[in-house]
């Protein structure tokens, strides 16, 4: 499917596998790392953007800027997208560059989105190849309008079966690169496919994909169908044409996983790909619990926290970070009761942005403190602390759950 | 291109840019000596005060791993890391490493011989040719594919900047 993509943008008919190609995309996404691009594009020598109309910039990542150096990081940026005439440029508080891509139209199906953040692979929900790059990158295709990529070999994952009904796409995911480890998927694309899929939304599909990075998949997708065409129905701001894989696609290789057979699961300190069933944990005790992020901060993962959380109180002396992905979840969290929930139940309301998952501001660990997370990644001092810190990484419910208990637990059966 | 550097043996897989580089600098505007004084910090935090100049890394599977930040490559770059040789590495920090015309070395056959003889090899140099690809450790020798097409083309004109300057100038 990524070969007949790229096939699709580059103009080659038939991109081999392992040869390079040059490719110009449909979106090319940066946010408050924008500011070092610049500086980049500058050295670069050029004066004028390639296309303003294909440049996303989203600011997310220290928002609202805590500190002066961040608050002139977003200043360039808004003189810079003001200078060049840029398209699409999404302030702070508008969301998650990731949640707001596809959100809000760009992601269609059969395009390459490029992207200066590792969580670009996200963007394979909506049947498009969305591969992460580096800052650099960024800055050459602001100026050239292309870049060089290695046409990937792709592993296909079959999803069989039904999930428990405390069970979720982030324990899927979970329990897909805890056997695939972290580099399961080095230098390859990760098609999903199965009987399974028919009933994964959107969002569920964001949160499969965008976890691809963390087996260090080039891009995940699920082909797009009837379920993607019915989310962009009102929302793409192109018109598309989905692109397939071929009925005698060849794979690398292909995994396959009987829904039925996942439990509810957290990854463990200090990687992602160390996931074990709650059930086989010790006691861990949590202190701060971060409900979020562009992996699972939207209104269904809001949602099944607040099934568990409605109508009480999170352990005293626990805290509980709620960060949703954009302002239209917000918004939408506010007219469906699910923030006044979260809030009553003791939640601290954000600002729609990444919050202390990278650990640049806005919650981040004391020594010592234990986490439980909706987010991506669990390395160790990834939320701004390493002394003797721990992250573990599970779904919206698993995370409300335990900061009810004040240690990880299965999220109840009974209030689903 | 030959040079000769002492080694530092990071034989752990899975070394990821965070480690590398923490996350909390990452939105700081800092010049590349200024992030070479994080290098490694949250892996191996007395690294960034006792590497020198022409040092090279030899690394476990997948170092590199995670997050798409540049400043994993640019802050072991400015630090003098002449090369790393590895089992393998990250997707993203591979490109990054073209990109900043940094050699990363996909040579698993000599990490593991270092790593299974480290207690031996410690104190020992390694030397690299980069033309001719290959490692040699004492008397050992060892191949390791180089670069090729348009990652050469970047590489050789001492990174991405350079090049797509090169490529702005013929448009």
């Amino acid at each position: 499917m990524i070969q007949k993509i790229i096939s699709n943008v580059s103009g080659i008919k038939k991109p081999e596998e392992g040869s390079i190609v040059f490719v110009e995309p449909h979106r090319i996404l940066t946010h408050d790392n924008s500011a070092a691009i610049i500086s980049k594009f500058r050295t670069i020598g050029a004066r004028k953007v390639w296309n303003p109309e294909k440049i996303f910039i989203a600011l997310d990542h220290a928002v609202p800027p805590p500190d002066e150096k961040k608050a002139a990081n977003h200043k360039k940026i808004r003189h810079f997208v003001n200078e060049q005439n840029i398209k699409y440029f999404y302030d702070c508080g508008a969301g998650i560059c990731h949640q707001l891509l596809a959100q809000e139209g760009h992601v269609i199906p059969g395009v390459v989105i490029f992207g200066s953040d590792s969580h670009t692979t996200s963007h394979g929900a909506l049947g498009a190849a969305g591969i992460p790059i580096g800052r650099t990158e960024a800055a050459s295709i602001w100026a050239i309008g292309q870049t060089w990529l290695k046409v990937p070999e792709t592993i296909k994952i079959n999803l069989e079966g039904e999930l428990a009904i405390n069970v979720f796409a982030k324990d899927v995911i979970l329990q897909i690169i805890g056997k695939m480890r972290s580099d399961g998927a080095s230098y390859k694309a990760v098609e999903f496919h199965g009987s399974a899929t028919e009933n994964f939304s959107i969002s569920e599909r964001l949160t499969l994909c965008n976890m691809v990075a963390e087996m260090d998949g080039k891009a995940g997708m699920f082909p797009a169908d009837k379920i993607t065409d019915k989310y962009l129905e009102n929302r793409a701001l192109d018109p598309y044409k989905k692109v397939l894989p071929d009925q005698e696609a060849s794979y690398i290789s292909e995994e396959s996983f009987n829904l039925n057979e996942i439990t509810p699961v957290v990854s463990k300190p200090h990687n992602v790909d160390n996931v074990s069933p709650i059930s086989e944990l010790s006691e861990i005790e949590v202190d701060v619990g971060l409900l979020g992020t562009c992996t699972n901060g939207r209104n269904d993962d809001l949602e099944a926290a607040a099934k568990v959380l409605k109508g009480k109180k999170i352990k005293k002396g626990v805290r509980l970070l709620v960060y949703p992905a954009s302002q239209t979840v917000l918004l939408e969290g506010m007219k469906s009761g699910v923030i006044q929930t979260l809030v009553e139940s003791g939640g601290e309301l954000a600002v729609p942005a990444c919050g202390p998952c990278l650990g640049a501001y806005g919650g981040c660990l004391a020594p010592g403190e234990t986490a439980i997370s909706s987010a991506n990644r669990n390395f160790k001092g990834r939320m701004g602390c390493k002394e003797d810190t721990s992250i573990y990484l599970g779904s919206p419910a698993t995370v409300a759950a335990s900061v009810l208990e004040g240690k990880i637990v299965e999220p109840p059966k009974e209030v689903f | 291109m030959k040079f000769t550097g002492r080694m530092w043996i990071f034989e752990d897989k899975n070394i990821n840019t965070d480690q590398i580089f923490p996350g909390k600098y990452t939105y700081d505007p800092l010049t590349p000596e200024q992030m070479a004084d994080h290098a490694m910090e949250d892996y191996l935090p007395t690294f960034a005060n006792e590497v020198k100049k022409g040092d090279i890394l030899i690394t476990g599977k997948n170092f590199g791993s995670g997050s798409s930040r540049e400043q994993a490559v640019t802050c072991l770059k400015a630090a003098g890391v002449a090369a790393v040789v590895g089992v393998s590495f990250g997707r993203i920090f591979y490109r990054n490493a073209i990109n900043n015309a940094f050699p990363l070395l996909l040579c698993p056959q000599a990490a593991t011989f270092i790593f299974k003889n480290k207690e031996s090899l410690k104190d020992e140099k390694i030397k690299v040719d980069l033309v001719e690809g290959t490692i040699s450790i004492k008397d050992k020798n060892f191949k390791f594919p180089s670069l090729k097409g348009e990652a050469l083309s970047i590489f050789k004109a001492g990174g991405l900047l350079e090049y797509s300057k090169q490529k702005l100038k013929e448009k």
